[in-house]
C-alpha cells in the first residue's frame, strides 16, 4: 500500500491532498513533502485526509513535527476531511486539543 | 487444554512489510467474526507493534526478522510479535507512555511516543516481556454485536 501527495501551492496556502495508507513505510515521505511547506513563513497549510483510510502513530508523529515547525515559522496547520477512524486516534492520543482538525463536513464534534 | 489455530509469519524487519502484516491480521480478524471497528484497532495495534521491532533493528543496525504469532481462539484472537534483536529499556519506554496532556507545551511534545499508548488502548490485554529480545502479547475478544465505537475499549480481563 502506497501513499499519494497531491500538492497545490498557491499564495500564503498550500494544500496537500492525500491518497492511501500513512505508516512506517509512507510516513517519512509524508514528512519529507509536509516540513518544507510549514517552514514557509506565514503559510497556511490546509492537509485534506478525506483520502486516507488507514494511518498509525507514525502519522501523528508526522503532524507533530509539522506543527512544532509552524509554531517555529508562524505558519499554520490545518487537517481536514479526516475518515472516522483517523480522527479516532487523534482524540485517544488529546493530540485534537492541540492540531487544528476541521471535521465539519463529517459531522463531528469541532 | 483449549483449543486454538496458530498461524506464524515472519517479515523482514523492515518498514515496506507492515502493511504486508495488516493485510494478513484483516483476514484473519474477518475469518473470525470481528467487527469492522475491532479489525482497524487490529489492524493499528499490530503495526504500532511491528514498527517499534523494525525501529531496534534499524537502530541496532542489524536487518533481522519480526516474528508474529497468531493464536485463533473461539472468543479471542492473540496476536504475539517477537523481535529478536538487542532488548530495551523497557522502564524507559513506559515512562515515555500516554496521551497528550494539556500542560504539556508543543516544543516538548514526542513525536514517536504514541505506539505503545495506542496498542494499550486499543487491545483488551497487552503484556511485554523483554527477556529475549522484545515480544509483544496482545490479546482482543471477539464481543457480542452492537458493541458501539464510543465504547471504552480498554480492559484488563474478561
Amino acid at each position: 500500500m502506497d501513499l499519494k501527495i497531491d500538492i497545490t501551492e498557491g499564495i500564503g496556502k498550500s494544500t496537500v491532498k492525500l491518497f492511501g495508507e500513512i505508516d512506517a513505510y509512507t510516513a517519512p515521505q509524508l514528512k519529507e513533502k509536509l516540513l518544507p511547506l510549514t517552514k514557509i513563513e506565514r503559510n497556511q497549510v490546509e492537509v485534506n485526509l478525506e483520502n486516507v483510510h488507514y494511518m498509525d502513530s507514525t502519522g501523528l508523529g508526522v503532524f507533530i513535527s509539522a506543527l512544532k515547525s509552524t509554531k517555529e515559522n508562524n505558519s499554520e496547520l490545518r487537517l481536514v476531511d479526516l475518515q472516522d477512524r483517523v480522527l479516532r486516534l487523534f482524540r485517544i492520543t488529546g493530540l485534537d486539543e492541540i492540531i487544528t482538525i476541521d471535521t465539519a463536513i463529517r459531522g463531528g464534534n469541532n | 487444554m483449549e483449543n486454538f489455530d496458530f498461524i506464524e509469519m515472519k517479515v523482514p524487519a523492515k518498514a515496506e512489510y507492515v502493511s504486508v502484516v495488516r493485510l494478513s491480521i484483516s483476514g484473519i480478524a474477518t475469518r473470525l467474526g470481528f467487527s469492522y471497528e475491532a479489525i482497524e484497532d487490529l489492524k493499528v495495534a499490530i503495526s504500532e507493534a511491528i514498527t517499534n521491532a523494525v525501529d531496534h533493528a534499524y537502530y541496532d543496525g542489524d536487518d533481522g526478522e519480526v516474528t508474529i504469532g497468531f493464536g485463533v481462539y473461539d472468543e479471542r484472537l492473540e496476536v504475539m510479535v517477537a523481535d529478536h534483536g538487542g532488548s530495551f529499556d523497557l522502564n524507559e519506554v513506559k515512562g515515555g507512555i500516554g496521551p497528550y496532556e494539556g500542560s504539556e507545551s508543543v516544543e516538548n511534545l514526542r513525536e514517536g511516543g504514541f505506539g505503545l499508548f495506542l496498542i494499550d488502548a486499543l487491545m483488551d490485554k497487552v503484556e511485554i516481556k523483554n527477556d529475549y529480545g522484545v515480544i509483544v502479547l496482545m490479546t482482543k475478544y471477539l464481543r457480542e454485536a452492537g458493541v458501539g465505537l464510543d465504547d471504552d475499549q480498554i480492559s484488563t480481563t474478561q
